[in-house]
């Protein structure tokens, strides 16, 4: 029953997306002009490429996301039986919780959370 | 306890059987399919509408204005139906150097994000769309694919603008996924299970708020910031600060290929309101307080849907306040307030909810 209405819910996307985009085509004015194609920049014309490098910062950001978010998905199945496992889930998660916070403190001393 | 007036599943199984006896099973299913389809596709749209309109109103009361009041009577009703049609009448522009096809998978990928979490949310008992033991982690993967629309939206138009909106925006909504992430974690640690009707059903004798006094409590605060983050709303709508991206990640899209990401960022409003509303305050359960069995018999006349909408918008309203009351961040106070502050603070209330949980100090 699940998988049917996952791909019921996907396809409803589709359809949205698609009959949205289909009235607006068939209904939207078309008028042609090569300066419309440009990207915006203010009414300048486009200096090179926009597909260029950019600050690094953001990389170091999604290196931390990773280790914290696959973190997380460890952490959903201890949760659930949480409540019944007692004391030895909390010495658990304690252990685990410990490495990551030296991880963080370690990311944080390197200042890898300052935005310069 | 908890009296069944309003459950919806012996309706739906009902009608199931009925359809399954004058037609073959696959039939009988793709109708549903159909039925299923349009139905969240009208509940998508009215709810667009309805936010867009709420929106409105509620920056113009903050800001002491009036907001919209000329089209369809006194209050502006039809202002957002006008609105909707206008946009499906503005051109969609083509351009000349964009990736063209993640240009237009973007926003697909972005309302796909959004109604897949939209279809897990719980309306009444026995009336969830996707159902599944792992719910709300389900919840948790399916709104990590928006992030993907964004990034693909802001790379293949090929424009400065949309590039700098596109990685900041970016950043921001990972970092804040692991602070949601420990939080919805904080509430499972609560509940003992991930499956939504669970949590909800859990909830019969006092939300969670209540149940987990001090950490639950936390916890939402944490949530309802890092939610806000997640469906770029000021005070961290800083992938489209205006005065120095002119609108973000999508600068270069036009016409209903703008109006997706519009619509995908009011419905992740609600949705986010919606989750809150589930783990914290009780999903549709009604109003319950343990003992007073007379109380608790006249809330439940009210239903679930009713809760569940009326506990959303206060939400939602909570988080247009916010979003009218506070000035934007600069991308350094955003990365800092999460990863210094908030995920911190989140580990430490995860802890903290464990320890409650195991010493039996929640109700």
């Amino acid at each position: 029953m699940f998988f049917v209405f996952i791909v019921v819910v996907i396809l409803t996307a589709a359809a949205l997306v698609g009959a949205a985009m289909g009235i607006a085509r068939l209904v939207a004015p078309r008028s042609f002009n090569p300066q419309k194609g440009e990207p915006y920049e203010c009414g300048i014309p486009t200096r090179g490429q926009s597909w260029v490098q950019f600050r690094v910062g953001y990389y170091l950001f999604a290196i931390l996301f990773l280790m914290f978010d696959i973190e997380t998905v460890f952490l959903f199945p201890w949760a659930v039986v949480a409540g019944q496992a007692g004391a030895y889930a909390l010495a658990g998660v304690g252990l685990f919780l410990a490495v990551l916070v030296l991880g963080l403190a370690y990311a944080w001393r390197k200042g890898a959370l300052e935005w310069t | 306890m908890f009296l069944d007036y309003y459950n919806f599943e012996p309706l739906l199984a009902g009608i199931h059987a009925a359809l399954c006896g004058v037609m073959p099973e696959w039939a009988a299913l793709t109708l549903e399919g159909l039925a299923v389809g349009v139905a969240i596709m009208l509940m998508y749209a009215v709810l667009a509408v309805v936010l867009i309109y709420m929106e409105r109103k509620v920056c113009a009361a903050f800001q002491c204005r009036i907001g919209p009041n000329r089209v369809g009577g006194k209050g502006g009703l039809l202002q957002v139906p006008a609105d909707v049609l206008k946009i499906l009448t503005k051109e969609i522009i083509s351009l000349n150097r964009a990736d063209r096809f993640l240009y237009n998978l973007a926003p697909f990928l972005v309302i796909l994000a959004s109604i897949l979490t939209f279809s897990c949310l719980p309306w009444n008992k026995g009336a969830e769309i996707l159902h599944m033991n792992i719910g709300i982690f389900f919840v948790l993967a399916a709104s990590s694919i928006g992030v993907l629309g964004i990034l693909l939206a802001g790379w293949s138009s090929n424009s400065k603008y949309t590039l700098i909106g596109a990685v900041r925006s970016g950043a921001m909504i990972i970092s804040y996924e692991v602070s949601i992430g420990i939080s919805v974690l904080t509430m499972v640690v609560l509940c003992g299970a991930m499956d939504i009707q669970t949590i909800v059903a859990g909830q019969a004798d006092g939300w969670n708020i209540f149940k987990g006094h001090i950490p639950a409590v936390a916890a939402f605060v944490v949530y309802l910031i890092a939610g806000n983050a997640e469906a770029n709303r000021g005070p961290f709508d800083l992938a489209e600060a205006e005065q120095e991206l002119t609108a973000g990640y999508h600068t270069e899209y036009s016409g209903m290929h703008f109006g997706f990401f519009y619509l995908a960022e009011y419905l992740n409003l609600f949705i986010t309101a919606g989750i809150a509303a589930t783990l914290f305050l009780g999903g549709w359960m009604p109003l319950h307080v343990a003992g007073l069995d007379g109380f608790n018999a006249v809330m439940d006349y009210i239903p679930g849907f009713v809760w569940f909408l009326g506990k959303t918008f206060v939400i939602v309203f909570l988080l247009m306040w916010i979003r009218w009351t506070y000035p934007r961040l600069r991308i350094d106070q955003v990365l800092t307030l999460e990863w210094k502050y908030l995920m911190p603070t989140s580990l430490v209330i995860l802890l903290l909810m464990t320890v409650c949980k195991v010493c039996g100090l929640t109700f």
